[in-house]
């Protein structure tokens, strides 16, 4: 997110799902879309199939590559390559946007003097991809418009994942393939709500609508509107009235604090960080040192039996409330069933704990309330009611109760001071581990169709348990012949952090070098051996680049 | 698209109807409530004309498929008479003849295309006798979890070919055999489990019998619309309930996000709400074991030391499955009650 915001002023996906059907060229890198976002997987099949011109980079030869009309196979961590040799291509050939990058974007001058480290020799070299057919993409991208480009966890979850997010919205922009319908840089957010986490300002430096919590204007704002300063009832609030102008920890920085013995309390709501987060082991020692641990889950998770105390929550099927999903419309969920036991909605639990602390400001009776108070402090929101999105939903910006929502950004102006984009100026960052003798493979991670995330909900299902019911490490033949590993059997996978068994599945949809393996599964947790190497910027840790050496068990 | 599409004025059975240029005369008449009786047609599908049950008079011009033609201006169509009555009760007949019929056990019971069309036929009981309708004995595919396939209901109607191609674009589904062997099979003709199904369902919810059923189909008492809990796309669905528990799904056509069509994961994969090992209670751990507490007790405890560790000794992961109200709360606690901004969620994981 923090490179778009760089490029273009915010970050997040430009354009709408349904105008997958209008685009003349999907453009999909580092995104397995059928199996993380399958029906938008579909929409795509269905766009190649009805005529678009269907690009697919991946290290791995994903389902969508048997119906791309054009595939590359770049290396792990060559994106920033691939995608600036595309640029370079297209400026050499004539082929860029000059009245898009005259009226919308800043000098690219600079940027152009960035393109002159990506010779031909030096993009192929790194991305493996023969340079006539990284041309051939980048002419189609260039030419048959509108082109929208699609990206996911491939592009980002890398020590030089800003950078990749900026390699694709300089593709973008050079190309005029944004602010029009059809088009657009579109990261496809992973988890139902992740936009909509984001927005509420789930994140250590922003309040909600992306407000930054070290501006002074912004803190001013929200300690009137939540009314701090002001004495609670019983008097019990500590002398500090102002809210902190500190920027927070990320989600990685924390266990490290924790593991440091810095934060000593910890507020865990729904997530399950010993499964997905990386180097999971560093996870585990943290949770054991902390003083006070809450989790707050529907089912004792791994991370759970580290708490001091479990508050059972209600599933979405037991509560009101809205998602906002990755093309930023926020729609509504509503209760079906009563909450299971005793369980209660996660809104009703974070309230009353405030108001247990006798803290003023979380007497909500109902979540229509707490979305009128999300109006009035988030101006993306602010045209957003119950009421207004009883039906379809709205897509943010929605900024007053007359605003029709959304459906593509940066139409007419980019969200940056001046309003123009920037085209950012890049060099080759190698990923932080790369093969070498002891650890001669790259490990790269993915999904299952089948389960999801750390799979305590889809592993609960008998019938998508027996769909998919244990992690494969996928090789190549040609790396399963030199390490002496059959199909199907037992192996240990070693990194420079831990050790995994997992079944060996050999398969060309990895090419040599290159291995894979989902995190869905406790048996053979994978993020006990990635690598926790964090982006400097988005604090994103490298996930998809791990030095592993396959070994045979016995 | 964006250009208005022209009226088109006809009549169908004498009652005169506008129409949008290019819709079917099949389509019109269903818009306009005149039934046609039609297996192999689906709104969401190319017509082909296969079944041969809604064949119209037009103009005059007898048996003409009313799904693959188009309306046209003065258009005077015939939807029954004698010599249509009997090529569908024909053909229909001859569809009977190898339909396994187990109607008050099948899944499709309360939608079937076969029951709706024999119905406007009038096939009659001694009918039914000379057909000796019977099974023919072909194994059913009960390999996917969620899902079987039952070839002795199959009625060759190439929907759910249509559908894997069409809406799917997988293309799992072939026609295999030819003539009265004709069945549906995926490629190498091996079982859907085996094969590159993805289980999406979409076929079987468009299946217009029982040959592609739901395992364990199941009445809903009340459905209740919302939104899917999985991905991002945030497909719009409605929550099928009997007594307490979700017994259905099924894909919300009204939402520009999904447009009806769901996943595996959207389709089947809400069992978890009602698994037993949802936490009921909440847990104090008490010498190293998990103990069930009151509500009141556990947030007494939560509170208490919440207040010890104000500042940056606390932190909160908040989370992308909670809803937006539920992730606003937790990081106004964070900031405005604990007074740090250390708060994040998985967004990067």
């Amino acid at each position: 997110m923090a490179g778009l915001v760089t490029s273009f002023g915010s970050g997040a996906m430009t354009n709408s799902i349904q105008e997958i059907d209008g685009a003349k060229t999907l453009f999909v890198i580092g995104a397995n879309t059928t199996s993380a976002h399958p029906v938008i997987g579909q929409r795509m099949r269905r766009a190649a199939r009805n005529g678009a011109n269907l690009l697919v980079a991946n290290a791995k030869e994903i389902e969508l590559a048997w119906v791309a009309d054009h595939f590359i196979q770049p290396k792990p961590g060559s994106d920033v390559v691939l995608l600036m040799g595309m640029c370079r291509y297209i400026l050499e050939a004539d082929l860029h946007d000059k009245q898009f990058l005259a009226e919308r974007c800043e000098d690219i001058g600079e940027f152009r003097e960035s393109l002159e480290a990506f010779t031909p020799e030096f993009v192929t070299e790194t991305t493996g991809v023969p340079w006539d057919r990284i041309c051939t993409v980048a002419r189609i991208y260039a030419t048959e418009k509108p082109a929208a480009l699609f990206y996911a966890m491939g592009i980002t979850q890398h020590s030089h994942g800003t950078d990749g997010v900026m390699a694709v919205a300089n593709l973008a922009l050079l190309t005029g393939n944004i602010g029009k319908p059809s088009s657009g840089v579109n990261p496809l957010r992973g988890q139902n709500n992740v936009q909509g986490a984001c927005d509420m300002g789930a994140l250590p430096n922003y309040y909600p609508g992306y407000q930054q919590v070290t501006n002074p204007a912004v803190r001013e704002k929200f300690e009137q509107a939540w009314g701090i300063g002001a004495k609670s009832g019983n008097g019990s609030r500590p002398p500090v009235s102002n809210l902190s102008d500190k920027l927070g920890l990320t989600h990685t920085e924390i266990f490290d604090k924790i593991y440091e013995g810095q934060i000593k309390s910890l507020y865990l709501v729904g997530e399950n960080p010993l499964l997905t987060e990386a180097n999971a082991n560093h996870v585990r020692q943290a949770l054991e040192k902390l003083d006070f641990c809450v989790v707050q889950d529907l089912f004792i998770s791994e991370t759970a039996q580290y708490a001091d105390v479990i508050l059972p929550a209600a599933s979405f099927a037991e509560k009101a409330g809205t998602f906002t999903n990755t093309e930023r419309r926020v729609q509504r969920v509503r209760p079906a069933i009563p909450p299971r036991g005793e369980s209660r909605a996660d809104w009703q639990i974070t309230s009353q704990i405030a108001r247990k602390m006798g803290e003023p400001g979380f007497d909500f009776d109902d979540p229509s309330e707490i979305m009128a108070e999300i109006a009035s402090v988030t101006p993306s929101y602010g045209g957003i009611s119950y009421e207004r999105i009883e039906k379809v939903g709205l897509q943010w910006p929605c900024l007053d109760e007359n605003h029709p929502g959304t459906p593509y950004l940066h139409k007419d102006k980019f969200a940056r001071p001046n309003g123009k984009a920037q085209l950012v100026p890049l060099t080759y960052k190698k990923s932080a581990e790369i093969a070498d003798d002891e650890y001669p493979l790259i490990l790269t991670t993915d999904r299952s169709l089948y389960h999801y995330h750390s799979a305590t909900m889809t592993r609960r299902v008998e019938g998508l348990e027996k769909l998919d019911s244990n992690e494969w490490l996928k090789l190549s033949p040609a790396d399963a012949a030199r390490f002496g590993i059959e199909d199907g059997e037992w192996v240990e996978v070693h990194s420079r952090r831990g050790v995994v068994k997992v079944h060996a599945q050999v398969t060309d949809i990895c090419p040599p070098g290159v291995c894979s393996m989902t995190f869905h599964f406790r048996e053979s947790p994978t993020n006990e051996i990635t690598n926790p190497a964090l982006d400097p910027i988005a604090k994103i840790p490298e996930t998809k680049v791990t030095a592993v050496r396959v070994e045979k068990i016995g | 698209m964006s250009q208005e599409a022209k009226s088109i004025r006809l009549t169908i059975d004498g009652q005169e109807i506008t129409a949008e240029e290019g819709s079917s005369v099949l389509d019109a008449a269903l818009a306009n409530d005149i039934y046609i009786p039609h297996l192999c047609h689906h709104p969401d599908l190319k017509p082909v004309g296969a079944c041969r049950l809604c064949g119209v008079e037009i103009d005059g011009r007898p048996m003409t498929t009313s799904c693959t033609t188009a309306v046209q201006e003065g258009m005077d169509v015939k939807t029954d008479s004698e010599k249509i009555h009997h090529a569908r009760k024909t053909a229909m007949e001859l569809l009977i003849s190898d339909h396994h019929m187990d109607c008050l056990a099948c899944a499709a019971a309360n939608d079937c295309a076969l029951l709706t069309d024999s119905a406007y036929l009038g096939i009659e009981p001694d009918h039914l006798v000379r057909l000796r309708p019977s099974s023919k004995g072909l194994p059913i595919d009960t390999s996917n979890p969620f899902f079987q396939f039952d070839p002795n209901k199959c009625v060759i109607c190439g929907i759910c070919v249509r559908t894997c191609d069409e809406i799917v674009g997988r293309g799992t589904l072939e026609f295999i055999d030819r003539g009265f062997g004709t069945t549906i099979g995926t490629f190498g003709n091996k079982s859907f489990m085996e094969s590159t199904c993805e289980s999406c369902g979409e076929c079987v919810v468009r299946c217009p019998v029982g040959a592609l059923a739901p395992k364990r189909p199941k009445f809903a008492a009340r459905e209740v619309k919302t939104t899917c809990v999985y991905c991002g796309v945030g497909c719009g669905i409605y929550l099928g309930v009997a007594g307490d528990k979700i017994v259905d799904v099924r894909g919300d056509r009204e939402r520009p996000t999904n447009e009806g069509s769901l996943c595996v994961k959207g389709r089947y994969g809400f069992n978890f709400v009602n698994h037993s090992d949802r936490l009921t209670k909440p847990l104090i751990k008490k010498n190293g074991e998990f103990v069930e507490s009151e509500w009141d007790e556990a947030l007494e405890l939560v509170a208490s030391k919440f207040a010890d560790t104000k500042g940056d000794e606390f932190a909160a992961l908040a989370s992308a499955k909670c809803t937006n109200e539920e992730n606003y709360l937790i990081q106004k606690f964070t900031r405005a009650v604990m007074q740090t901004n250390n708060v994040d969620h998985c967004a990067r994981l």
